[in-house]
């Protein structure tokens, strides 16, 4: 079984004194020739997405300044043709029918390569931002729940074919194939919201985009349950825990025969290039600031990092790696690491023009609404989300 | 861009009082930017000409003749609810469209010079993630990034938002005003100069602030929001997002002269266009800032050709495929309230009154207040008067609110050369009829026309969109 894998490109790297360690400027992590310049390397080096972080200022001698991460997916999704783009949106403190367009235009922008990686954010600050309260371990997940099916539910409201453009009848639409998403959110205590629908851009060209979700949101008997997502993050502090964790996690989400969501192993990267040994990079940059990042850790040869990845991608569909800098890890895993797992067919090819589900193994998403779905529904196979 | 604001007319000391209506200065020049509307009754879509409106091609494309034509500015509208019509999504015109900051930022990849102008409002948005956003696309786009401020104020629109329809129409300008201040003041948070050169630096940034040590801390509370953010972005190449803003009632008018750079009015045609110049630089002045310093680019449309009776002809096929049977007899269902699908749109208006008080067109952004009844007795009498069938008299309806610059290349440059001269408007911004070829012949016949005339900029000022609109650097708010 081949797998995937997705490159966090936030800012200089995911080192927090990456920046210290970059060779470009500290600003240019603000500038679109970076943006630009990653994206590329990214993808001619055979990464199957980037993935975006976002959220407020850190604190501290790092504190870094960070562009919105759509917005950063959306600027490269015409420069590139393949990589999937994965953006982190968060869903306790937007709005889900601006993120559900939002994402849908990211789609069109990218055609067909937009993800959405879910995060609820119970960070203080942007609690503050907005004037609303901080929302704890329930809510949060309640929102991200919530925010899924009101963003699924705005992206089927329009079905494939609702732009008829049918010049006898003289009708651009066909409001029959138009719905309104009459979406009421539960967020416990009585709380809750509604959006009506429909939205206000035609159905995503993939139908649905791919639902990337931390595992800590998602569970059985949860608000966002493993069957609303399509795939989940998993980490683990160590190496070794990282393993059993994601035995662990099949157990729990299901298996993907039965629709559960693929697995992604979350994996912090340190190379050894150019001469310097990893261990001793990563000391350099610890001693200006620890790196605290709770993930498991791989640091040694890019050869080495290969083994590992072919391990883990024997548990895991796919693995997210957070290289220490970008510029200097991200040319060793390109010469070196992703031609090694390529050569023992160990990596899903990319396609120019192919869809992000079809990384995650996922066809194109059948509208709740349409006559397939009805049929399907018929015939007991159930219509897919 | 530079910090020096030597270009175009004086603008110096803005903020400070003493400015009078005389101050005023045409530029001897307009320029132009492009509304790619989305969701209209005015672009066609029945010719097989008309592209998709929402694949990216169409933007990419339309955006890059445009900046091949030296224009200043893209604009995206917006419109956060789907139009009705009697009570269904409205099906006959052109619908579905992309979130405008989500295409220009995709934009801004692909093209190089033309500024980045996204339709955002004031009620369903948040100041601190709206003005996080605007500040993202600034920076992205090396500072060619705007703002089209409007206030869609329906409780409507409110139904697809978590805080429902919650703003009394009298309350959306003061809500509009204070949601602007406080996106000025997280632009403004930051120092220039304060992120390091170099990772040798003590830290990422240094400054003043409190808590984050280079932003200051943006504090409001009001009515209907608090916001408490530390702004997470400096500066942009042009400061800050330029604002447009699009309203046209007195209050929208002064919010304007307060607050924006550049309104984008409902108001092309010439005579019209001169008196909304001298209400606005009277406004403006009122506001203590130079009468220049608020730009007006109104909404327009553009039928060109070789000679003025092929562009005569082609007005009458664009109205005719914008003003189809269908669209005729819903044009007056909005009116009259109920389906008039029985009448014949090539015959007279429908004898039975309407059903309604008080109509409401179809709903989308804007909402009629007239008495039905009198409005569809007025109607009767006139299309009676004139002759007038269904069709013919909702074609002439439109023509009263015309925004249409019909004639030859020469002639059209001739008539514009005009408002440059008397200084009427900065610039059009034009609705094209057709996606995504409905600038070529602007492009390629016009804009010449026009450079000869020596009234639009050969090339661009500079990189930002400040820079092409020759706006003064914002003082720090
Ligand atoms: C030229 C022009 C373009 C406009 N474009 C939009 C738009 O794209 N989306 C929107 O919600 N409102 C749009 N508006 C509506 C205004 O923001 C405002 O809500 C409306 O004009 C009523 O405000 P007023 O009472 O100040 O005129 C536009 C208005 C004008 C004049």
């Amino acid at each position: 079984m081949s797998g995937f894998l997705i490159l966090e490109a936030d800012g200089a790297g995911s080192h927090p004194a990456a920046w210290r360690a970059s060779r470009t400027a500290p600003a240019a992590v603000l500038g679109p020739e970076q943006l630009r310049d990653v994206a590329l390397a990214a993808e001619s080096a055979g990464f199957h997405a980037l993935s975006y972080a976002d959220g407020p200022l850190p604190e501290g001698a790092d504190a870094q300044a960070r562009l919105n991460a759509l917005q950063r997916a959306a600027f490269v999704g015409p420069l590139t043709h393949a990589i999937g783009l994965l953006p982190e949106v968060d869903t306790v403190y937007t709005e889900p029918f601006h993120v559900a367009t939002q994402l849908a235009s990211l789609d069109y922008v990218s055609q067909g390569r937009g993800g959405w990686l879910l995060a609820a954010s119970d960070d203080a600050r942007e609690a503050a931002a907005v004037g609303r309260s901080v929302a704890d371990g329930d809510r949060r997940r309640a929102e991200a729940g919530a925010s899924v099916e009101a963003n699924r539910r705005l992206w089927d409201s329009w079905e494939d074919d609702a732009v008829i453009k049918d010049v006898d009848s003289g009708r651009y639409l066909d409001a029959d194939r138009l719905h309104y998403a009459d979406f009421q959110a539960d967020l416990g205590d009585g709380e809750g919201y509604f959006v009506k629908g429909p939205s206000i851009i035609p159905r995503p060209l993939q139908g649905q985009l791919p639902v990337v979700a931390p595992a800590d949101l998602v569970s059985e008997d949860g608000p966002l349950s493993p069957r609303e997502v399509d795939a989940v993050l998993v980490s683990a502090p160590s190496l070794e825990s990282l393993r059993p964790r994601l035995a662990e996690a099949r157990e729990e989400f299901g298996p993907r025969s039965e629709g559960g969501p693929a697995l992604v192993a979350e994996l912090d990267v340190v190379l050894d290039v150019r001469g310097l040994s990893a261990a001793d990079r990563l000391a350099a940059l610890d001693a200006a600031t620890p790196w605290a990042s709770g993930r498991a850790r791989f640091v040694g040869t890019a050869e080495k990092l290969a083994e590992t990845l072919a391990d883990l991608l024997g548990l895991a569909d796919g693995v997210r790696l957070h290289p220490a800098v970008l510029d200097t890890d991200l040319p060793e895993l390109s010469a070196l690491t992703l031609p090694l797992l390529r050569s023992r067919n160990l990596l899903r090819p990319t396609t120019p023009g192919g869809a992000f589900r079809a990384v995650l193994g996922l066809e194109r998403a059948v509208n709740r609404y349409s006559t397939e779905a009805a049929r399907s529904v018929a015939a007991g196979t159930g219509a897919q989300a | 861009m530079s910090g020096d604001s030597t270009q175009g007319h004086s603008t110096q000391g803005h903020g400070t009082q003493g400015h009078t209506v005389a101050d005023f200065r045409p530029s001897g020049q307009i320029q132009f930017g492009i509304f790619f509307q989305g969701v209209n009754s005015g672009t066609v879509w029945k010719t097989p000409e008309a592209g998709s409106q929402t694949d990216f091609e169409s933007f990419r494309r339309i955006a890059q003749t445009a900046e091949r034509g030296l224009f200043a500015a893209f604009f995206l509208g917006e419109g956060l609810r789907l139009r009705e019509h009697l009570g269904r999504v409205h099906e006959l015109d052109v619908a579905g469209r992309p979130d405008a900051q989500t295409m220009l930022a995709a934009l801004a990849g692909v093209t190089d010079k033309i500024g980045l102008v996204a339709t955002q409002n004031t009620t369903y948005n948040d100041p601190a993630d709206l003005a996080h956003r605007l500040a993202s696309l600034d920076l992205i786009s090396g500072g060619r990034a705007a703002w089209n401020i409007v206030t869609t104020d329906n409780a409507w629109t409110g139904q697809n938002f978590r805080r429902g329809g919650y703003l009394d129409h009298a309350d959306r300008y003061t809500h509009a005003e204070a949601f602007v201040k406080v996106a000025k003041e997280i632009w403004d948070s930051w120092d220039d100069g304060v992120i390091a050169g170099s990772g040798a630096a003590e830290s990422w940034a240094s400054g003043s602030g409190e808590g984050h040590v280079f932003a200051r801390r943006v504090r409001h509370e009001g009515q209907h929001y608090s916001v408490d953010v530390v702004p997470r972005l400096p500066r942009s190449a042009q400061y800050r997002p330029v604002l447009f803003q699009a309203g046209d009632s007195p209050e929208g008018r002064d919010f304007a002269a307060r607050q924006a750079d550049v309104i984008f009015s409902a108001h092309p045609q010439l005579e019209d266009a001169r008196s909304f110049r001298a209400d606005l630089v009277e406004r403006t002045v009122a506001a203590g800032r130079h009468p220049n310093e608020l730009q007006i680019f109104p909404a327009s449309e553009f039928i060109l050709a070789p000679t003025e009776a092929e562009a005569l002809e082609k007005k009458a096929w664009v109205r005719s495929q914008q003003i189809g049977p269908q669209q005729a007899i819903a044009f007056l269902e909005q009116f009259w309230g109920t389906s008039l699908s029985g009448y014949d749109p090539d015959g007279p208006l429908p004898e039975i009154d309407p059903v309604v008080e008080e109509t409401s067109e179809t709903r989308g952004s804007g909402f009629h207040g007239a008495r039905a009844r009198q409005l569809a007795d007025q109607w009767r009498a006139e299309a009676k008067d004139k002759g007038l069938s269904i069709r013919q008299f909702v074609t002439a309806q439109s023509a009263r609110r015309d925004a249409t610059f019909t004639g030859s290349y020469q002639s059209v440059a001739d008539h514009l050369a005009e408002y440059a001269r008397d200084g009427v408007v900065d610039g059009f911004n034009i609705s094209p009829w057709l996606i995504p070829t409905g600038l070529d012949d602007i492009v390629n016949h016009l804009v010449p026309a026009l450079q000869e005339r020596g009234v639009y900029p050969t090339e661009y000022r500079g990189s930002t969109l400040r820079e092409h609109l020759g706006l003064p650097v914002p003082a720090r708010d």
